[in-house]
């Protein structure tokens, strides 16, 4: 006697799913999701408009702005690296007090337990650390590229104004995050660099006490400087991102050819 | 836009303005829709039409149109206009009147009693206002899945490369911080080394408030300070020579503090210590 299994129907069940209410408000009418996905041009235009990522991009672009020698990709990189420093950075968050009282500096202790104990922690702490420098890397690179290629003359003037402030909120990132770890390395490079502002014309010390919520770095620089790196900045650089990809588009989408 | 009935006009008088316009150099859209409204003007006076309310068309713009100009307007879609404010009209639907909107009060409007619960908006645009879209539809690829394949690989690469060497090298944790313990010698992070280096020849005034103020308002200048149009390598020699000028000399100074100062800042060169003692990332 033969044993008769029920086969699923998989073609059925999915249309099933795709009949559900619940399925029709999460895509649009138009989305590849409802409809199903053929290669033609209506529906890679229609997968391209009921995305979100429709908020970046345009159906079409000049087939020049796929060039890879053109932009290399650096923004986008820059974009990535950003999204991906976010992510490490958040699951660091669960593990780092930004506390650091004389005789016991919870940050320290906590980094080497991130290191040491905690799941991936030792890989994430590497992964946002390198990432980190790679940015600053990579936006300065897309600067030369937007350079060489002349992509900041009009009508990208202020989209290049922008850049420079985002390559600027970068190293801010970058420099209060240093800080963080709390070891001899950290609280030194941060000295070294605050020492400059204390030569800023007439207003020196002011600005220094404003850096470091007092006249050294101390708990209270850590602090300030935890809260500038994980909310004040990203926020600011976020406010900023939107307006430099907004402006791509307006400006015409990618500059060029040469 | 969508295609408009076409209103009556006097020809001899658009051709005419036409002429006027273009002789004074107008751009030839603008010189149209001017040409355009005086031949119906001159129709409807001639024609004991009531003649609308019209200011000069220079009060009207409120400018879009002259910053667009250069753009080729990219995204924007074509007929997503500016509307100068003073072009809204109001029209009831199967009214043939147009009347134009009643001046802001400041106040919400509250609806007028009797009046139909649908009503249109109506934008008559000037064409000065109208955003100018200049652009060779030709060679254009989609978005999906050209841009965003590329993308994606590119977000792949780099991931992979990322954890792979994150699995490999560690970053650093040094010793607990010591406030009393200045270690030598002390450097900020690489990417103010070339600032640092900077500080053994100028003074701390100049090395590190003025030069990176300078740098950061003169990079935001740089548009607005090189106005030759071209994007052509050729044509901008001076502009590539002192960019590159500059960048090399930034990078020269911040291998320079990274890999060639030692214990007091002082010179070494890296072949004869262990560097790596003296920089860290
Ligand atoms: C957080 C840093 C930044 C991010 C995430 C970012 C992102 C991007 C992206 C994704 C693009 C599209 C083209 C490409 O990938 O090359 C772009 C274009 C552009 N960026 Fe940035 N950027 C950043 C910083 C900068 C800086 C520092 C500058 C210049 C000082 C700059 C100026 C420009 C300009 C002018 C364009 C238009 C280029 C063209 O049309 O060819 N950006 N940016």
């Amino acid at each position: 006697m033969k044993l008769k299994l029920p086969r699923p129907n998989l073609r059925e069940a999915g249309d099933k799913v795709r009949e559900t209410e619940f399925w029709k408000s999460v895509f649009r009418p138009g989305s590849i999701f409802r409809r199903g996905y053929k290669d033609t041009q209506r529906d890679r235009a229609l997968a391209m408009m009921n995305n979100v990522l429709y908020h970046l991009h345009p159906v079409k672009i000049k087939r020049h702005g796929l060039k890879l020698t053109y932009t290399f990709c650096l923004g986008g990189l820059s974009f990535f690296l950003f999204v991906l420093l976010t992510i490490t950075g958040i699951y660091l968050m669960f593990f780092y007090r930004p506390s650091a009282d004389i005789g016991a500096a919870q940050a320290y202790s906590d980094m080497l337990q991130i290191r040491n104990s905690v799941f991936f922690g030792d890989l994430v702490r590497n992964i946002h650390r390198w990432g980190a420098h790679l940015m600053v890397f990579t936006v300065s690179l897309h600067m030369a590229r937007v350079f060489y290629t002349g992509a900041y003359k009009p009508p990208r003037e202020f989209n290049w104004v922008v850049g420079v402030i985002l390559l600027f909120l970068t190293l801010g990132l970058s420099f209060t995050g240093y800080l963080l770890p709390w070891d001899q390395l950290s609280i030194w490079a941060v000295q070294v660099g605050t020492s400059l502002a204390g030569y800023s014309p007439l207003i020196a010390n002011q600005v220094k006490f404003i850096l470091l919520g007092g006249i050294e770095v101390g708990p209270e620089t850590l602090l300030r400087w935890y809260v500038l790196h994980v909310l004040f900045l990203p926020f600011i650089l976020v406010l900023f991102l939107a307006v430099h990809f907004w402006r791509i588009r307006k400006d015409g989408g990618i500059s060029g050819p040469l | 836009m969508a295609t408009r009935e076409e209103t009556p006009m006097d020809q001899a008088v658009f051709d005419k303005t036409m002429e006027t316009e273009l002789g004074k150099g107008t751009d030839r859209r603008v010189a149209e829709g001017r040409a355009r409204a005086a031949g119906v003007r001159a129709y409807r006076k001639a024609h004991g039409e009531p003649e609308r309310e019209a200011k000069p068309a220079e009060e009207r713009s409120h400018a879009p149109a002259a910053s667009a100009a250069g753009g080729d307007g990219g995204a924007a879609a074509a007929g997503a206009a500016q509307v100068p404010a003073g072009a809204v009209a109001y029209a009831a639907p199967g009214a043939a009147a147009v009347r134009t909107a009643p001046p802001p009060t400041g106040k919400v409007p509250a609806p007028k009693p009797g009046a139909p619960d649908k009503h249109r908006l109506l934008a008559l645009v000037a064409p000065e206002g109208i955003q100018r879209v200049e652009r060779e539809q030709g060679d254009r690829i989609n978005v999906f899945p050209h841009l965003l394949m590329e993308e994606f690989v590119s977000l792949l690469v780099m991931s992979a490369f990322l954890i792979v060497f994150s699995t490999f090298v560690n970053a650093p944790l040094r010793e607990l911080a010591n406030p009393n313990l200045t270690p030598n010698p002390s450097k900020a992070p690489w990417y103010f080394l070339g600032l640092q280096e900077l500080l053994r020849y100028f003074h701390p005034q100049i090395a590190g408030v003025i030069v990176p103020t300078l740098i950061l308002v003169g990079l935001m200048a740089v548009p607005y300070v090189d106005r030759n149009p071209s994007t052509k390598p050729g044509d901008r020699k001076l502009a590539i020579t002192l960019f590159t000028m500059l960048f090399m000399f930034g990078a020269v100074l911040t291998m320079a503090g990274s890999f060639f100062r030692g214990p007091s800042f002082n010179w070494i060169w890296p072949w004869g210590q262990h560097t790596s003692l003296f920089f860290d990332l």
